[in-house]
């Protein structure tokens, strides 16, 4: 670039970041309020990572783990429900946030929050309906989910239908382990899975 | 979330575009209308834009925006009664803000070209389009968007090297 582009592209518009995050936050609320958001997300930063949130009109319909990489998780959220997404503070995501601080802080053992289940179907979705129903610090094996979700030989499935969980946490597919007692492979890593179970563990009432 | 994730590329996630998109159609917006209207323009494109998101082609997205950009900004002219200046007299854009507000006097000269020259240049210098993207926007073909953006640059070294 010579001398002439350099000095027409060099005027910044912006006081630096801040100028353009409270143009890109007014922006987004506004879209919210005219309901052209379809999909509203947060960050929010535990102690496992940063999570992402997503709500939509029907309730939170993902969450995604540090693991996975946002601009993925969007992509397909984008594809099978709506791109019109969006990094806006709605009460269902505020509501979340605070849930899942207090499940971290060991305060929490029971989530009370509207999940949108149309990221999974059929059998899929019916092991996870099984799984949200595994009490706080207490374990089941894919055998016995598969079983519970009404096809017990379905056990490769139910064990894939736990791996894509939409919903981790508080769909809470890290308290399902292997039949041999091992715990198992779990999307946020193993070491995340031992701690989410110890944590339980440690907190649960003998 | 491997199940079923589709494989043809749909319109990307709206928030993933404005934080790609967003700064450099506001950048060039600032030229366009002003600093002082700026904001209020580039709400008004992306909240348009949003309304025809689910149809808007992948591969395109960041001409079409700045194609809005255009059309709320003539909206915006209108609105203020901001007309295109007869021939041969200086036109409204960049305002005299932009150029109180930037320090480089070259903003001066920028005020002084044809409307098509200074739409393609600041296209290709604020809002950083290929000469393809600029065609598209301006609604001629490549190679008019090439020589606007090279008959602008061309007028604006003879005036810097007058002075």
């Amino acid at each position: 670039m010579n001398e002439l582009e350099e000095r027409l592209t060099a005027e910044e518009t912006f006081a630096g970041d801040a100028g353009w995050e409270v143009l890109r936050s007014g922006l987004l609320e506004r879209a919210d309020r005219e309901e052209l958001i379809d999909l509203a997300y947060e960050r929010h930063e535990t102690p496992f990572g940063r999570l992402l949130v997503v709500a939509g009109d029907g309730g939170i319909v993902r969450i995604a783990l540090d693991a996975e990489r946002e601009e993925e998780v969007l992509d397909v959220l984008a594809s099978r429900i709506s791109p019109r997404i969006g990094l806006v503070g709605r009460d269902s995501l505020a509501a979340a946030r605070h849930q899942l601080d207090r499940y971290f802080e060991g305060e929490l053992t029971e989530f009370d929050l509207t999940l949108d289940w149309r990221l999974s179907r059929g059998f899929r979705r019916q092991v996870l309906h099984e799984t949200a129903a595994i009490p706080y610090g207490s374990t089941a094996s894919y055998a016995q989910m598969a079983a519970r979700a009404g096809s017990p030989r379905a056990v490769r499935a139910a064990g894939s239908a736990l791996a894509t969980n939409p919903l981790p946490i508080v769909v809470p597919c890290h308290r399902v382990l292997r039949s041999d007692g091992r715990v198992g492979a779990y999307l946020g890593g193993t070491s995340m899975k031992e701690a989410l179970l110890a944590m339980e563990r440690d907190r649960s009432p003998v | 979330m491997k199940e079923n994730e589709s494989k043809t590329p749909g319109p990307p996630p709206f928030e993933l575009a404005l934080e790609d998109h967003g700064p450099r159609v506001h950048s060039w917006l600032v030229t366009r209308v002003g600093p002082d209207r700026a904001d209020d323009v580039f709400q008004e494109t992306m909240l348009s834009a949003l309304k025809a998101w689910n149809r808007v082609e992948v591969g395109s997205v960041r001409a079409w925006l700045f194609a809005i950009a255009r059309n709320r900004a003539v909206d915006d002219d209108r609105r203020f009664g901001r007309r295109p200046a007869p021939e041969g007299e200086i036109d409204s854009w960049p305002s005299a803000e932009v150029t109180e507000r930037f320090e480089d006097p070259v903003w001066d000269r920028v005020r002084e070209l044809p409307d098509k020259q200074r739409t393609a240049v600041t296209l290709r210098f604020r809002g950083d389009l290929t000469h393809r993207e600029i065609g598209a926007v301006m609604e001629t073909s490549e190679a008019a968007a090439r020589r606007n953006v090279f008959e602008g640059l061309k007028r604006l070294r003879e005036r810097i090297d007058d002075e």
